[in-house]
């Protein structure tokens, strides 16, 4: 129950991107089409869910016992950036297609605030293992969501009549507020 | 000092595991790329600018290894294109260099303005109020939007407010091309030596009245021009490159020096010891500046010679060089 309670409230009532305000560089640079959006979305989701278990390791059995508690965001940081490098040789392997349209932001996941966010929320929140992954699994669905649903209204935006000063990053800026009043609404959820 | 090097040694020792484990993945996840794309990305000048039409230098090696075209680099020019056509294994194709040139000769002292501007200091800006604040519509603003686009540092601005470029430096990028709201920067090949520095196309004495240092249509390099390569048209000349031969005989007849040339000293005819006198070389010479009797040898006038080589070309004998 717990562990639904997690993986709910992340996507949906602490959404990273919509209520937290974390991880708005690839929102923002990542979401004209969906398809790019979907695999930002899915190389993120992988990096998050790992990054939470291996930073609660590291956390837990490496920074505690050594009373090295104030060397964390270094830490992490380190963990996060050598995994985003092995997401990355996985996927120009596997799919040169989506590494062509991820181009830049695959490797600008090290510095997405939302990795080392969640890390660091999973720490605070004193979960155990599990509990990690699974809120940092959920927190990136929530992530892929919200990112997926920008570029969709994105994609329509690119064909409708705006005026001429909101063109671009100001409508998009716009819809992503509204985007985030409309999230707001899943607050009484639980 | 215990506790520092625990961290040390802990933090190192995490990233060297991580080290570890990625230099496994990089050999496990190694993905052949064609190895021609590392080469060609090797003698690319890595300037990233863009002007081949493809995003950097990598794009553009990745699209060469493609097929594409191996002489769009403007930057790294034929020497670049041939060590690219080399690696492809296909002949080069020949590029001739082509070099920005501002096409005023109006700075400040020569040519005045209509109103005071107090705006913003760019030339685009400039051009926005009224169109510009300079008298001739043709003119440079002076405002430097072409030297602040420049990023190889081959534009500066003179003191007469005008753009000077550097053309050793100048890599044809097309930037202060695109830069300049007047459209007076053009591209022109560097072998082109001669240039009419104007674009006014309004009559004469208009001209006279706002520019000193204007084309004002006289005709006077039509008339001076041996080769029928510069004619004025609009009342503007304009020269014909694939008939001039940089001889500068227009430069040194244009009465408002609006036509340029960039040769220092010229090399100047000389006939070898082979003349024959059959005076072909005395009647091709525009200029008049070869002298000599029926089978006597010539001799050239270097003070007349305007290195046009047209001797050399008519010569029967082949004797005439130029020093």
């Amino acid at each position: 129950m717990n562990l639904l309670i997690i993986f709910i409230g992340a996507i949906l009532i602490n959404n990273f991107v919509l209520s937290r305000t974390i991880g708005i560089c690839p929102f923002l640079g990542v979401s004209k089409q969906v398809e790019t959006a979907t695999g930002m979305g899915l190389a993120v989701t992988f990096v998050m869910t790992v990054a939470s278990a291996v930073t609660w390791v590291v956390q837990t059995y490496v920074l505690e016992r050594f009373g090295l508690v104030y060397l964390q965001t270094v830490a992490f940081i380190l963990v996060i950036a050598a995994l985003v490098q092995f997401v990355e040789m996985v996927i120009l392997k596997s799919s040169p297609t989506l590494y062509q349209a991820l181009g830049v932001y695959l490797p600008l996941i090290t510095t997405n605030c939302a990795v080392l966010g969640v890390t660091i929320l999973n720490i605070d929140s004193k979960y155990n293992l599990l509990e990690s992954m699974v809120h940092g699994f959920a927190a990136a669905l929530g992530f892929t969501l919200a990112i997926v649903i920008f570029a969709g209204i994105r994609e329509r935006l690119a064909l409708a009549d705006i005026p001429k000063p909101f063109e671009g990053f100001p409508i998009a800026l716009i819809t992503a507020s509204l985007l985030s009043i409309a999230f707001l609404g899943f607050q009484g959820l639980l | 000092m215990i506790r520092v090097i625990t961290a040390i040694s802990i933090l190192g020792g995490i990233g060297a595991l991580f080290g570890a484990l990625l230099a496994y993945a990089a050999k496990r996840f190694a993905v052949e790329t064609d190895p021609r794309v590392d080469q060609l990305l090797g003698v690319l000048p890595g300037a990233n600018c863009g002007a081949c039409g493809y995003p950097g230098c990598s794009g553009y090696a990745a699209a060469i290894a493609q097929g594409a075209p191996t002489n769009l680099c403007p930057v790294g020019g034929a020497s670049v294109a041939a060590k690219v056509a080399e690696i492809m294994g296909v002949a080069a194709d020949t590029m001739e260099r082509q070099v920005a040139t501002v096409y005023c000769r109006g700075g400040k002292a020569e040519c005045g303005t209509r109103f005071q501007y107090d705006g913003i200091p760019t030339c685009k800006a400039a051009q926005a109020v009224g169109g510009g604040d300079k008298l001739c519509t043709y003119g440079c603003l002076g405002y430097g939007d072409c030297f602040r686009a420049c990023t190889f540092d081959a534009i500066h601005m003179d003191e007469n407010g005008l753009p000077v470029i550097d053309e050793d430096k100048c890599t044809g990028c097309k930037r202060c091309v695109l830069a300049c709201p007047r459209n007076i920067i053009g591209m022109r090949p560097a072998s082109a030596l001669v240039q009419v520095r104007c674009l006014s196309e309004a009559k004469g004495r208009d001209v006279r009245a706002i520019c000193s240092a204007g084309c004002i249509g006289c005709g006077l390099c039509e008339k001076a021009c041996p080769f029928d390569a510069i004619h004025v048209h609009n009342n503007l000349a304009s020269i014909d490159y694939s008939k001039c031969r940089n001889c500068g005989l227009c430069v040194s007849k244009c009465p408002t020096k609006v036509i340029v040339e960039q040769l220092g000293t010229r090399p100047k005819a000389v006939i070898g010891d082979d003349c024959v006198g059959c005076t072909v070389c005395k009647k091709a010479c525009p200029v008049g500046a070869i002298s000599g009797e029926l089978k006597a040898k010539h001799v050239v006038d270097p003070d007349k010679c305007v290195s046009c080589k047209l001797c050399v070309e008519k010569c029967p004998k082949k004797t005439i060089t130029m020093q």
